[in-house]
């Protein structure tokens, strides 16, 4: 079985501090992997490493085979990666809708002189656009109002809809920027369920995500960095069982891991 | 009770009357409304003063439409805009006259020259974020005003006059003013069609993601350089077609016209009239090209009168006058077409 995300001795420094120092892992088809660890650990370095915001000092990426390497963010995700930001990255004055097309925008379908002249084709190509922002919006579960800026919408519901924006990429492999962050238990109940559906669709996800509980019921593998270093990577019930996980991160005691309902 | 079911009708009534007129506002139709009017005009009024007045505000408002790619859509401050249309006026002048051709054979050179000029300056400055890249399209304007100031080919200081008109077919001169008038109506008119059909597309559609978020964009795959690059060579046609129209106009052309003030009127017009919104900018750049000539009993203290009124503006519609409102129509999914025709709640919450 090949891989979809191979990241292979993955380095980063800033000046004299390393944020990422020696990332190895790989995701397969279908897999859903989370990437844990205290803040500052470099997660969130190692995810913009991989999808080209920055360019890694060593070590290389490579998406089904092919290396995206240093290759800039756009044409890392016209290879098939897509991702979500850890704090909101929307479109704020833009429609709901609009921001859902924005992940079409590799469909093409309709180039300026069609928009100029509105040919059949545009039309076309519009209606399709349209009618796939609502897919998604449904796939996710969104079920706020699409027509109207996105910045007078809930927290929630724009962590859904950047979901969305995400998905209508088609990507193979989608990175997740703690998507549980400030979500109720409701609403992680609801993302663990989507978090299945996505991977039904054969998109492969990797996950930051601090909540433990989240993190231990979805994932088949969980890679934990500390201070930019891997120190573990395994199953869920390895992961927990390592003592260098136990020190760095879920604290000495067993008990202390925090459960569902808290972030 | 009573109290509250009342107040509740008023508004339900009130949003009525603003919905309706909402519904007219934001109606395809508007655009036709405004031509028409345009296009009666001359009727009412036809002085050679005040066809001379409508016409340069036409071209006025071309202008602003083709910075409003730039700026309102794609949020790329320029502030030396003029220089497209310096380009276009220069190329359209220069190629009219030497080889004695009428000006609208001149526009595939113009096209050709205004995208050169819009990678010449977009290609190494679009890396450049926000401040910088208003310095350099700053420099850039006054560069090309000092360029045609002092070549042999642009005619120096006094630029170049006896430009030959549009086009004479059939004993009719495009040249004489009502005509003419009516010929750049119908230019900026399509060109004002035209943008606004650019910026609900796919490539508009780019540009606002551009404008929002410029990372967000790039990793939904938008190569945000061409993008932005687009942007400004899309605002240099318009601006190339405003030359044009201008040398057509005039008959001349001379470095005077392209100053500094003259990007900046042309920046105000789109700011003042709702950056991204094509109809507010055509309706701000009418007001900025008109209102100063109708201030004219004001004398002296005209352009004292119009920068009064132009902070006024500002303070009150700080989005200027109509700014673009982020709505479109609120269709159902298929799977929520059964409550369809209730009002949708949601809506109102939001307001």
């Amino acid at each position: 079985m090949s891989a979809v995300l191979e990241v292979k001795d993955l380095q980063i420094g800033f000046g004299g501090v390393k944020a990422v120092d020696g990332l190895s892992f790989s995701v397969h088809e279908k897999e859903i992997i989370a990437v844990i660890g205290p803040n500052g650990a470099g997660k969130t370095s190692a995810f913009n490493c991989i999808t080209g915001f920055y360019k890694p000092t060593s070590g290389s990426v490579l998406l089904k085979g092919q290396s995206i390497t240093g290759k800039r963010p756009a044409d890392i995700a016209a290879a098939g990666v897509t991702r979500t930001f850890q704090n909101l990255r929307l479109f704020p004055d833009l429609t709901v809708l609009d921001n859902v097309r924005a992940g079409m925008h590799l469909y093409g379908g309709q180039s300026w002189f069609d928009a100029i002249l509105h040919t059949p084709r545009f039309r076309r190509s519009e209606a399709a656009y349209s009618d796939e922002a609502h897919h998604w919006l449904d796939f996710v579960g969104y079920t706020g109002p699409r027509g109207v800026p996105i910045r007078n919408l809930s927290y929630g519901q724009q962590k859904q809809v950047e979901i969305a924006r995400a998905l209508a990429r088609k990507a193979d492999l989608l990175l997740l920027d703690e998507p549980a962050a400030g979500l109720n238990f409701n609403e992680k109940q609801r993302l663990l369920t989507l978090c299945r559906s996505i991977r039904e669709l054969g998109t492969a996800i990797v996950l930051i995500e601090h909540d433990m509980g989240l993190v231990m019921e979805l994932s088949e593998r969980i890679v934990v960095m500390n201070f930019g270093k891997e120190i573990a990577d395994g199953t869920p019930a390895e992961v927990k069982a390592n003592p260098a996980v136990i020190e760095a991160y879920l604290g000495k005691d067993d008990e202390e891991v925090p459960s569902h309902g808290d972030a | 009770m009573s109290v509250s079911v009342d107040s509740k009708r008023n508004r339900q009534r009130s949003n009525r009357v603003g919905s309706a007129l909402s519904r007219l506002l934001e109606s395809p139709k508007l655009g036709w409304v405004a031509l028409v009017i345009a296009l009666l005009i001359p009727f009412i009024i036809a002085t050679p003063y005040s066809l001379n007045v409508m016409t340069t505000a036409a071209i006025f408002v071309l202008l602003a439409s083709g910075l409003n790619i730039v700026v309102g859509y794609c949020g790329l401050l320029d502030l030396g805009y003029i220089a497209f249309m310096a380009v276009g006026a220069y190329t359209a002048g220069i190629v009219a006259k030497s080889f004695q051709l009428p000006l609208l054979f001149t526009i595939p050179a113009v096209i050709v020259m205004t995208i050169l000029a819009g990678l010449i300056i977009g290609a190494p400055t679009l890396r450049l974020r926000s401040d910088y890249l208003a310095i350099v399209t700053l420099g850039f304007g006054e560069i090309t005003r000092i360029t045609a100031n002092n070549l042999a080919i642009t005619g120096g200081p006094s630029g170049i006059f006896g430009i030959p008109g549009l086009l004479e077919i059939g004993g009719i001169d495009l040249q004489q003013p009502v005509v003419f008038y009516y010929v750049t109506v119908l230019v900026v008119a399509l060109f004002v069609l035209f943008a606004a059909r650019l910026g609900k597309s796919r490539l508009g559609r780019a540009w606002r993601f551009v404008r929002e978020d410029e990372d967000a964009a790039e990793a939904m795959g938008i190569h945000t350089y061409k993008v932005k690059l687009m942007a400004y060579i899309f605002g240099a046609i318009w601006g190339g077609f405003g030359g044009i129209l201008f040398a057509a106009h005039l008959t001349a052309v001379s470095p005077q016209s392209f100053v500094f003030l003259q990007s900046a009127l042309v920046l105000m017009a789109v700011v003042l009239g709702g950056m991204g919104n094509m109809r507010g900018v055509v309706i701000g750049a009418l007001v900025i090209s008109l209102l100063p000539e109708l201030l004219r009993d004001l004398s002296d203290y005209r352009y004292l009168a119009f920068g009064i009124l132009l902070v006024v503006v500002m303070v009150f519609r700080p989005q200027g006058f109509w700014p673009a409102r982020g709505f479109e129509p609120e269709r159902p999914a298929p799977n929520e077409a059964a409550t369809a025709s209730e009002p949708a709640p949601p809506k109102e919450a939001i307001r």
